[in-house]
Order: C-alpha cells, then structure tokens, then sequence
C-alpha cells in the first residue's frame, strides 16, 4: 500500500469534513442536531476537524421528549460547553404549552411528537440546514436517503422525488421556507463510529458501558424502569411506561446500544466495559442496532413515514 | 483489537443490469453471506415472504426499502449499502436497471471505483448492458466486472459465457478507458462463484466475486499528480484567546488532486497570483505534505486576497482556466435540455453562471457513436458547450474526476438537471508574468 493512501477511517473522515465545510460555506443559519449520542458525538470531532482553529460556526439543537436519560443530559450540556457552543434545548413540554403539539391519546411514547418541536424550533430560529448523525446502514429507509436531504416548505421528504447526488458537488440551493437535512455520517456503519471514538479516545454517555439497571421486559424488550414519580401536581410523564404486575422485571447488567429516550430504548445484556469490548460485541451480533429501538418496530415502513412527515 | 491491525481500504461498488438481471438479489447474497445480514432483517424478511412471497425468501428486499419498491419488486431510487470482510470495507451503491432511472446509475457511478454490470445469461448482450458500460466508462470508473448471472438456468454453459464474453469484448475497445476487466460466470440466487467457487463451473478458474473485489488494487485510484485545492472555507478565527491566533488566515478544503508540500510554490487562481505554502494546519498538528483526498486547512505565504471558488494549483501540469467549456453531460431532468438555456454550474467549491451555447450531439447507445440531435430528453447523454460567467480552474474529467466534473443546477426550481464531465482543457493557464509575485 502506497503512503498516499487512506484507510477506510480516514476516507470517511475527510469526506465528512468536506461535507461539513459544504454546510458552513452554503447555508445562512446551519444548525447541529446534538442529543449526546455516539453518532452526533463523532460529529463534534468532525466539525472541529473541519473549523478549528475557529469557532464551531454553528449553534447545537436538541429536541427533548421528557423521557431522557439524565446521564445523557449532563452529558450533553457539558460537551457543549466544552466546545463553547451555544446549545439550544426545545421540549415537548413546551410544545404543548404553546399548542404546538397535542398529547396522543393513549400513546406514551413522544417519538412523533419530536417532529412538530423540531420544525418548530426550524421556524424559531430560520434555520435553513439541519446537521444529523443518521447513517444509511441504520435502516433501509435511511439507506436511499442523500447526503443533502431536501425537505419542502412543510418539512418533508420525498423518497421518490431526490436530488441527484453526483460526485462530491452537493446542490444547496433552497427557495424561502425550505430546508435541508444534513448527514456527514451518511456511509458510515455502527462499527466505523466506535471505531472513530476509540481512535479519536472520545467520551460517551456511561450508559453506553455495562451498568447494573433496574429493568422489565415489554414486547421483546428489556425496558429501564423509569425514575420514580414525584408528586408535584403534574401527571406521572411515565404513565404508562412504567410496569405492570404482570411483566416481568429484574436487575441486570446490561448497558444501551443505541439511544432513543428512556420508553424507546431496549436495553442489551452486557458486560462490555469499555470501547475495545463494545467493538468486539458490535462484530459480533447478530441484530441491528435498531433492532433495540422499539420506535422502528411499529411497522415495515415506520422510518420511511416519519421521514416524509419531518423526521430526523 | 490490536494496535498492530492492519488498515482496512474501502472499496466502492456499484452494480448494474437491466430490470430483474438480479442486482439486488446479488447483494442480498453478498450480504447473506459475508454474513452481514443481522437476524431482526432476516426474520422481517421471512415474515414478509410468508405474508407475500409464498414462503419464499426474497434477497431483494434487504436492499429495497422504500414502500413502494416492495410493492412493485422494483428499485427506485439509489441504495447504499456496507459490507465489510476482514479484508476490505465496501460502499455498495445498488442502481436500477430502468431505462428511465439512467440518471441514477450516473449517481451510484459518480463515486465508484468499481462497476459490476449483471448480464442475464439467458438474454445476452443487450442495449442495456452497452449502456452501462459506457455510462461506467463515462464516469471513469477504473475496474469493471462482468458477472454472467442466472448461470443456473442455462445449464452452466461454458460455451454460452464465452458467447456472452466475446460480446461484450467486441465493443470494450470503443471505450478502452478501464484499467481492468474481468469476466465471471454466477448464479446470485444459489450463490455460485459469489463468494464461495462453484462445482458447478469446472471451466472458470476464478476468482470468486468477492475474492476479486477483495483484492482488486485501487491504491492508484485517486489523482496524485498535479495539486488542485479548491478553496472551499476561509478560516478565521474571530475572537481567538490565543493570541497566537491573531494572525491566522487558513483556506480550508478538500485536496482534489495531487500532493501538496510545506514549502511548495502555488499558483491562486483565477487572480493568478503565486505564493508559496507556509503550513498544512490540521486539528491533529501539521503536516509536511498531504494528498488527493485529504482535508485541511492551508496557510500561504503571503496575505492574498483569496476566498471560496478560488483554486491553489501546482505549478506542473497547470489546469485549464476558460469561461468557454465543452464536454459530456448526462441529462436528468423531464423538461429536456436545448441549446440557449441558462443554468447555475457548480464546479468544486464554485457556482456561477452559465449557458449551454450549443448542444452538439446526442450518444447512441448501439454503436457509441455521437448523432446529431436538437435535444436531450431525461437519461440522454450528449455533447454541449458551455459559456460560464466567470472562468473556470479545471482538467479534463479522465485526468481527474474532481476537477473535471460539474453539476447543472435549474434556477427557480433549484432540480439538479445534468452531470457533466468536461473534456481536456484545449490550453492551460498561462501565466501572465512567470517571475512576478506579490
């Protein structure tokens, strides 16, 4: 192999980078989607492989359900202000508030419901790109989804409808009220992004890592427990999610593979400690990351709907 | 995981055939058995061959993921898949084999290193199988593969392979533009010669499919020869509490050919200025040279006025630098393409302007020769030229496919209409004052 050669790591860094610097260049008002998952961690690095020595030149976002995990809060806030960008935090808390969004009748989980904060905060802040750590190998929907996503003027995708992506030369060009969601990670795999952190030695939430987790197995999943419910006269955010009698639920040692909020999250068996132990159980397993994800078990089609309707 | 791994290259592949040829079938099997489908895919798959495929396991619809794909057993749109062996990585982009969806082909091609085009051993070589070995030719893909699929069904028929072989090398040499070219007799659906050697071919020596896309050598597949950097960031730091960083004026940008060095004297284009490379910043510390594809930030010698579209050149071999253009583009738009329209041409980090002053001719896909046409419909491929508003830094698309390549963008509807691949500079920038510098 000749030096002037990349390894597959490098290749799929310095195309990120360049997709990255693509965004800064091209958009007024980018925004970072940053929720303190592995994939939006690895895109930190990126842009600041790709803008340092100057300033990350855009803000982070994050849309809450409620349900998070509060490790993955903290973490979150610290990195931002680690790499002293400004973090912007909507709810859909706040969306009902506002009447942006209504609770679903006997649904728990607030997945959908991140759709109208998101376009909502797309709206408040005149964001025209939104940065994203989806990756094509994460769901077939994803798998024919661009590097520069084109969403219209009600935040939607059109699978049938996508712009030609050619070499490297992404079209930007966006009317008044349209949009673009952006995704360096795009030929990235689960195993390539534990890779980058193990290379890059990037901090991760500790629930990625074996912990002991009071949990209940619901539908095929171990589910956490959620914290318990304080009575400050609200409604239990939980109701719901929290088990039942009759589901089975135990102690065990296990840690997340992938993160939703706590209602959406399957949590897996595992003594892995740390990155060397997680790659190793990546190769080795046999279900998909999303496989944990009880958001994608609704139907064959489920991401390829909540993409045309606005998501992530 | 050792230190001592070695690194892994990533190969990108794209297949193509016409409707039912069986591409996605072959990836299905690619992935099935390098063991890349995970059990949840297999049981969604076996669940829905119980609900619609009579028992039967349909490969394909690991790779169709859009709902309408798997209603009408087609693909649509462009589908990109990972498969990794201890040997290699690999970007699979699967492209459909639809007369109408040429323009996706064009797409998965764009990026690829290596072509598998699936002939159906049953139908032989047909229009659609000239058509995507020229498009893969056109893209300056360096390596294809031809793989004679269904061998199954015609007995496996070493006579009826070398037919289709000696078909396809007849009209190879009017394209002569790959580096290599292999032939291999499969069967996607049983898996023959795909990843493990068939008994079933007794006459093919090999390799397996895998075992040649495992090894094929594309070390030498990007442009090392002559630096092209298009500017593609300006990198300032604004409030920087280094005062170190004060002064720091960085181009950032992607290397789109060749090396660059510490020391190197440069040429800025279109302002034609020279300097000299004063650092390759990085965020990992600076380098002392780096290459075609890297990404960093270059600092210069002097303070030069010099922003996004603007192209740091090596001295040897100079680009081409012209507003009046000619080349091949691919059109894929449904409102055809006719001389005297205006566009917006994106070429490296540049957009600007431009006209097509004249379309010269349509490509027929039967004997590749150029016929004289008034238009370009939707997956036509012609020759135009083109004026931009402002000069273009560029090399001929076979020389380098970074440089050599554009997009044409619609203005009001911003559609992506065409892809372009622009031939060799008739003369390279001169520069006006060889010893001059500022």
């Amino acid at each position: 192999m000749s030096s002037y050669h990349l390894d597959h790591l490098a290749y799929l860094e310095t195309e990120a980078i360049h997709v990255l610097r693509e965004v800064a260049a091209e958009f007024e008002r980018p925004a970072v989607l940053f929720s303190g998952g592995k994939d939006s961690i690895c895109i930190l690095r990126l842009a600041e492989k790709a803008f340092r020595p100057s300033e990350i030149p855009m803000p982070f976002l994050n849309v809450e359900t409620g349900h998070e995990f509060p490790e993955l809060i903290e973490f979150r806030d610290r990195r931002a202000e680690e790499l002293g960008a400004k973090l912007i935090v909507r709810t859909v808390d706040e969306a009902f508030e506002k009447g942006l969004a209504t609770p679903t009748p006997g649904q728990v989980s607030r997945n959908q419901l991140q759709i109208p904060v998101l376009l909502g905060a797309i709206e408040e802040f005149q964001f025209d790109c939104c940065i994203g750590g989806a990756r094509r190998d994460e769901e077939k929907a994803r798998a024919k989804e661009r590097f520069f996503s084109f969403r219209d003027a009600f935040g939607q995708w059109d699978p049938k409808n996508q712009r030609p992506e050619i070499w490297n030369l992404y079209n930007a060009r966006l009317n008044p009220g349209e949009n673009m969601r952006v995704f360096p990670l795009s030929n990235w795999t689960e195993t390539d992004v534990w890779e980058y952190i193990k290379k890059e030695e990037l901090e991760v939430p500790n629930i990625y890592f074996s912990h002991e987790r009071e949990c209940f197995h619901r539908a095929g999943q171990w589910l956490p427990v959620p914290p318990a419910y304080e009575a400050n006269g609200k409604a239990d955010p939980y109701e719901g999610a929290r088990p039942t009698e009759q589901e089975e639920h135990r102690r065990m040692i296990c840690r997340v593979r992938t993160i939703a909020d706590m209602i959406s999250t399957g949590m897996i068996e595992s003594p892995a400690e740390n990155i060397d132990d997680i790659i190793s159980e990546v190769a080795a397993a046999r279900v998909t990351e999303r496989g944990t994800r009880a958001d994608d078990k609704a139907s064959e089609a489920a991401m390829e709907d909540r993409k045309k309707a606005g998501y992530f | 995981m050792s230190d001592a791994q070695q690194t892994i290259e990533l190969l990108r592949f794209n297949t193509c055939g016409s409707v039912d040829d069986g591409k996605s079938t072959l990836i299905g099997r690619l992935l099935y058995d390098s063991k890349s489908i995970m059990e949840d895919q297999m049981e969604a798959l076996e669940r829905s061959a119980d609900i619609t495929g009579g028992g039967q396991v349909n490969l394909a619809n690991l790779t169709d993921g859009l709902r309408a794909e798997r209603e009408q057993g087609i693909t649509i749109d462009v589908a990109y898949r990972y498969v990794a062996t201890p040997k290699r990585k690999f970007i699979v982009a699967d492209t459909p084999g639809h007369v109408e969806y040429t323009r996706n082909m064009v797409t998965g091609a764009s990026t690829a290193n290596l072509s598998i085009v699936l002939v159906d051993a049953r139908n032989g070589v047909i229009e659609q199988t000239r058509r995507h070995s020229y498009i893969s030719a056109l893209l300056g893909i360096p390596h294809i593969v031809f793989a004679v699929n269904k061998m199954d069904l015609v007995d496996w028929s070493e006579e009826r392979f070398r037919e289709i072989r000696e078909g396809i090398e007849a009209f190879l040499p009017k394209l002569n533009l790959f580096k290599d070219v292999k032939f291999i007799p499969i069967s996607a659906l049983e898996g023959d010669n795909v990843v493990t050697f068939s008994d079933r071919t007794p006459w093919y020596e090999g390799p397996t499919l895998l075992g040649h896309i495992e090894s094929v050598h594309i070390a030498s597949d990007w442009n090392l020869n002559g630096l092209r950097f298009p500017v593609q960031w300006v990198n300032r730091p604004n409030n920087p509490t280094d005062p170190a960083l004060h002064d720091f004026r960085g181009l950032s940008g992607q290397i789109a050919g060749g090396i660059v060095k510490v020391g190197q004297e440069v040429l800025v284009l279109p302002s034609g200025q020279k300097s000299r490379i004063q650092e390759i910043w990085t965020y990992d510390g600076p380098l002392e040279e780096a290459f075609c594809p890297q990404s960093v930030t270059l600092r210069l010698e002097d303070d030069l006025d010099i922003s996004r579209g603007d192209t740091i050149v090596g001295l040897d071999p100079l680009p081409g630098h012209s507003a009046e253009l000619a080349g091949r583009v691919c059109w894929m738009n449904p409102r055809p393409l006719t001389a005297g329209k205006k566009y917006f041409l994106k070429h490296g980090t540049q957009t600007v302007q431009a006209m097509v002053t004249s379309l010269e001719s349509r490509i027929d896909f039967e004997t590749f020769e150029p016929k004289e046409a008034s238009e370009l419909a939707m997956n036509d491929i012609g020759e135009v030229r083109i004026r931009t508003a402002k000069p273009l830094t560029y090399d001929g698309y076979t020389a380098n496919r970074l440089t050599g390549s554009f997009v044409l963008v619609e203005p009001g509807t911003n559609a992506t209409v065409a892809a372009g691949m622009l031939h060799p500079p008739a003369q390279t920038y001169k520069p006006e004052y060889t010893d001059f510098s500022i």
